[in-house]
């Protein structure tokens, strides 16, 4: 088993990331100028560390496959970004975001690492303030807060429903800055397809040019990846349509672990699925339930009615409806974390009590919080989330309760880093929803923002450096280096075999039946018997994929059809590796629940024990099992208990 | 519902391009435009021919990706979305449909409903930005803004960079979109400080890019999917006066060290 080390610095926990920004090495600024750096994605991960790299002095290349790096699905966030600011007066502090964000991951997450997230969460909202982020405020001028699942204190920073998107224009136009003085060069429509290694050190990437087809090859003295999560993977999710594993997969399969691969979030409150031929789900923010009570009827014969529409929700009585999570969780009630609001409503969905023409909904019901607020206050929050409701679902969430159901929104795990965000490569760095690192097994509300930001923004500027310390004495590396010829070769080939298939059935057929295994048996209930099964299937799928898949058109122009292929022919392979590491952890904790492992009242049983680790495997071939290698997670600072929202 | 469909097809930059008709039947009213655009390509594939390339990404109406300009509207029919968030309930059964692609100068097409809009993105570096470089930031709430002038930049904030705008407009004018950043950095303070530049620089881009003047027929406002509103363009024209009159012209905000 290879030795994983995480580079934990020593010392008290306040301490660690100073002490370590006091000691590591730094690169002058005349030695930055000779230095370039790759930074793969412009999401919040992305721009941010792509503009604080070329403002330190360094020499970026930043690539994303959209037209535009202000596309990133940074964007679609709604909700808000935590951080530990206490404006509230309501007892926040760096430790208490940090004791939130451990225990929302269900002790899954390296403590020094979220120690870190928290303390630098405040700087973020310095940050964006200066660069015009136009966030909620007060009456008298100060910053607006509110609560999100998980916390009792309120720490989420907002700008309406669009707070992804004022914080990627921001990042975006720190960017712009950067790319008009020249320090950045900008790369759109151009998707990554492989990393290239030289003498064990990422050097460079591949990428394909989506306008032209033509493969390219580019170096650099170190490769960032913030090329987001895999939650595609289950073809149905909130993800944009483009959102891809590739770069991280191909990372792996050169040598980089991937940590925690099952563990995926899914998220309570999205528009339930509403016929085949459906693309996408539509996220409703999670902040909805600080107004929203969720609640299925009390009896099955009105589930019953309700479903064949010969009763409204409307003419429920108060006492025949079961707001089960203020029923079961009195102490955070709606704002239960997102893996156990998700479980929840599953499980009064499977017992017969759902709603919805499927019957997987349950109510997200505003007409207390109405009653007591009015329509004005509710319309100022909310507006433009019951607007978009409205829309798709054509009904008006003013007057009836919105419909909900759990779907596919975030992956707690991605590439295994260090605590400098270096993967087992060196050179290859991964930040952002990208790498494994700070949310566990669960991801709390508004902290996605939050890690992204950071990573990008205040701890890989510093982490590259003692890195990149040592590569001043290293000259700009030629494409024309065998290394690059060999990885391009391989990525033409892959993509020339693609065509060459000439099968009979479409990549998004493919992608439909892979996302039915996922959700089916690696979803929101896992077991034994399902996950074996979702192996065997995969496999077969993948081997009838790479026999039978139909892609029209040709390499060296706009090709759609082509892009998907390649990005699901590797999910098709890690969809295969999330379900190994769902096997393998017996235990359930945060968003992986198995099903074996439960208490008697339905709560999920985790076993310290034997799995206080994170997961990070190692590929080790094609045809080859890949091998699991452990980071055992010390908890020295705090006490490690059963998580309890009671 | 069956629709009759009158696609702009074009095979890339150079090409040119014609409407190619074609027929979907059995489409669900609940499904979005791009979901039928979905099926559309579905069974191209499978009869081998080239599928319709557009863009999209986020399917949920804030990426900006998705522009189609659907029987002469900009993101279609409905009011205040994005073609992504258009549904099919919205046409009727037997319809014909014509599609095009963003129309104006400056957003060449690449292929078929695809058009390159990197010059929004040249805008947005000529000075839509606040000159301000990672960490050293005083406290978020050491300046208090009054939350009406917070909301207001909001307001301009929500642009999603599209293009619907310049599509709408007979000028091809991009003005609705520039005055959208001026505007949210302009009723900041933190923004204040380099507003005369800012405005400058970008409408000289503007202009250098190629997109037309504005002679307010409002048509930008119509169809802009997230409502932004027209008055950001007199508040634009505010600034820019007031800048050239009192303020040092400057080239290129950056030379300054910004």
């Amino acid at each position: 088993m290879a030795e994983l080390n995480s580079k934990i610095p020593k010392g008290l926990l306040p301490q660690k990331w100073t002490d370590y920004k006091n000691h590591i090495n730094l690169v002058n600024p005349p030695n930055k100028r000779k230095l370039e750096i790759i930074v793969v994605g412009t999401g919040l991960a992305g721009a941010s560390a792509a503009a604080s790299l070329a403002e330190m002095g360094f020499k970026v290349k930043n690539y994303c496959y959209q037209d535009s790096p202000r596309r990133a699905h940074s964007i679609a966030a709604q909700g808000g970004i935590n951080a530990a600011k206490n404006y509230q007066n309501d007892g926040d502090s760096v430790y208490r975001l940090f004791y939130d964000t451990i225990k929302g991951g269900d002790y899954r997450a390296r403590e020094a690492n979220v120690y870190r997230l928290a303390e630098v969460s405040n700087s973020i909202i310095d940050q964006c303030v200066a660069q015009g982020v136009p966030f909620a405020r007060e009456y008298g001028g100060l910053l607006d807060n509110r609560s999100f699942g998980g916390a009792q204190v309120s720490r989420t920073f907002y700008a309406r429903g669009q707070t992804g998107q004022q914080l990627l224009i921001g990042a975006y136009s720190a960017l712009s800055r950067q790319i008009k003085k020249g320090n950045v060069e900008m790369f759109t429509r151009h998707e990554m397809l492989d990393v290239v290694l030289v003498e064990g050190k990422a050097r460079g990437i591949i990428v394909r040019n989506l306008v032209t087809g033509a493969i390219e090859r580019h170096a650099a003295h170190a490769v960032v990846l913030a090329t987001g999560g895999y939650g595609n993977v289950f073809f149905l999710s909130t993800n944009a349509m483009g959102s891809n594993a590739t770069a991280i997969w191909k990372a792996h399969k050169r040598g980089a672990f991937f940590g925690n691969p099952c563990f995926t979030q899914i998220h309570p409150t999205c528009i339930p699925v509403h016929g085949d031929f459906q693309s996408k789900l539509t996220l409703m923010s999670e902040s909805l339930r600080n107004d929203g009570r969720i609640w299925v009827p009390k009896k099955k014969e009105d589930a019953e009615k309700i479903r064949h529409g010969k009763l409204l929700p409307t003419a429920i009585a108060e006492e025949d409806r079961d707001y089960y999570l203020e029923r079961r969780y009195p102490a955070f009630g709606n704002l239960v974390p997102r893996d156990v609001a998700s479980r929840a409503a599953k499980e009064r969905c499977d017992a017969g009590f759902g709603v919805g023409e499927t019957g997987l909904a349950v109510y997200l019901d505003f007409s207390d919080s109405i009653n007591r607020l009015g329509k004005s206050t509710i319309e100022a929050r909310y507006g433009n989330l019951f607007q978009m409701y409205e829309k798709i679902v054509d009904e008006n969430p003013y007057k009836t309760p919105m419909m909900i159901y759990p779907a596919v929104h975030y992956t707690m795990g991605g590439l295994w880093v260090d605590y400098e965000l270096m993967t087992t490569v060196p050179g290859l760095f991964a930040i952002g929803e990208a790498n494994f690192s700070d949310h566990g097994a669960n991801r709390l509300g508004a902290s996605a923002l939050m890690q992204g930001l950071a990573d990008g923004y205040f701890v890989l500027p510093y982490t590259i450096q003692n890195y990149l310390a040592d590569q001043i004495r290293v000259p700009k590396f030629s494409t024309d280096l065998p290394e690059f010829k060999q990885t391009e070769k391989e990525a033409t080939d892959r993509l020339q075999r693609l065509m060459n298939v000439k099968g009979n059935q479409t990549v998004d057929s493919f992608h439909r039946r892979l996302g039915l295994i996922m959700w089916d048996n690696v979803g929101m209930g896992r077991n034994e018997a399902g996950l074996k099964n979702a192996i065997v299937e995969i496999a077969k799928l993948r081997e009838e994929f790479w026999k039978d898949v139909k892609i029209s058109g040709e390499p060296n122009e706009i090709n759609p059809e082509l892009e998907k292929a390649g990005r699901v022919a590797d999910f098709l392979e890690l969809g295969e590796l999330m379900a190994r590491d769902a096997l393998n952890r017996n235990e359930s904790c945060g968003g992986h629940f198995r099903e074996e492992y439960q208490t008697p009242e339905g709560e999920a049983m985790r076993n310290d024990e034997d799995f206080k680790y994170a997961a990070a495997w190692e590929y080790t071939g094609e045809s080859a099992e890949p091998k699991l290698n452990k980071e055992i997670l010390d908890y020295e600072f705090i006490e490690v208990k059963q998580r309890n929202y009671k | 519902m069956n629709l009759t469909l009158k696609i702009w097809r074009q095979k890339n930059a150079t090409s040119k391009g014609r409407f190619v008709t074609y027929k979907v039947n059995d489409i669900s009213t609940s499904s979005s435009f791009l979901e039928m655009m979905d099926v559309l390509n579905e069974s191209l594939v499978m009869k081998g021919e080239d599928p319709v390339a557009f863009d999209h990404d986020c399917r949920e109406g804030i990426c900006g990706a998705c522009s189609m300009y659907i029987n002469g509207h900009p993101h279609g029919p409905d009011k205040a979305v994005t073609t992504c968030q258009l549904h099919m309930r919205k046409f009727s059964d037997g319809e014909t449909i014509v599609i095009e692609p963003w129309r104006a100068r400056p957003f060449p097409v690449l292929k078929d409903l695809i058009v390159d809009r990197s010059a929004f993105d040249k805008i947005i570096q000529a000075g839509g930005y606040i000159s301000v470089n990672t960490g050293g930031i005083p406290d978020a709430n050491a300046i208090p803004i009054p939350k009406v002038k917070a909301d207001l930049s909001m307001d301009a904030a929500a642009c999603i960079g599209c293009g619907a705008c310049v599509a709408a407009c007979k000028n091809a004018s991009a003005m609705l979109f520039v005055s959208a950043k001026v505007s949210q950095f302009a009723l900041l303070p933190q923004g204040r400080i380099e507003a005369a530049e800012r405005v400058q620089a970008m409408v000289a881009e503007m202009d250098k890019q190629g997109f037309g003047n504005c002679t307010n027929t409002g048509a930008c406002e119509a169809e802009c999917p997230k409502e932004i509103s027209i008055s950001n363009i007199a508040r634009m024209n505010r600034e820019f006066l007031s800048a050239k009159v009192c303020a040092p012209k400057v080239k290129e905000m950056n030379e300054g060290g910004g």
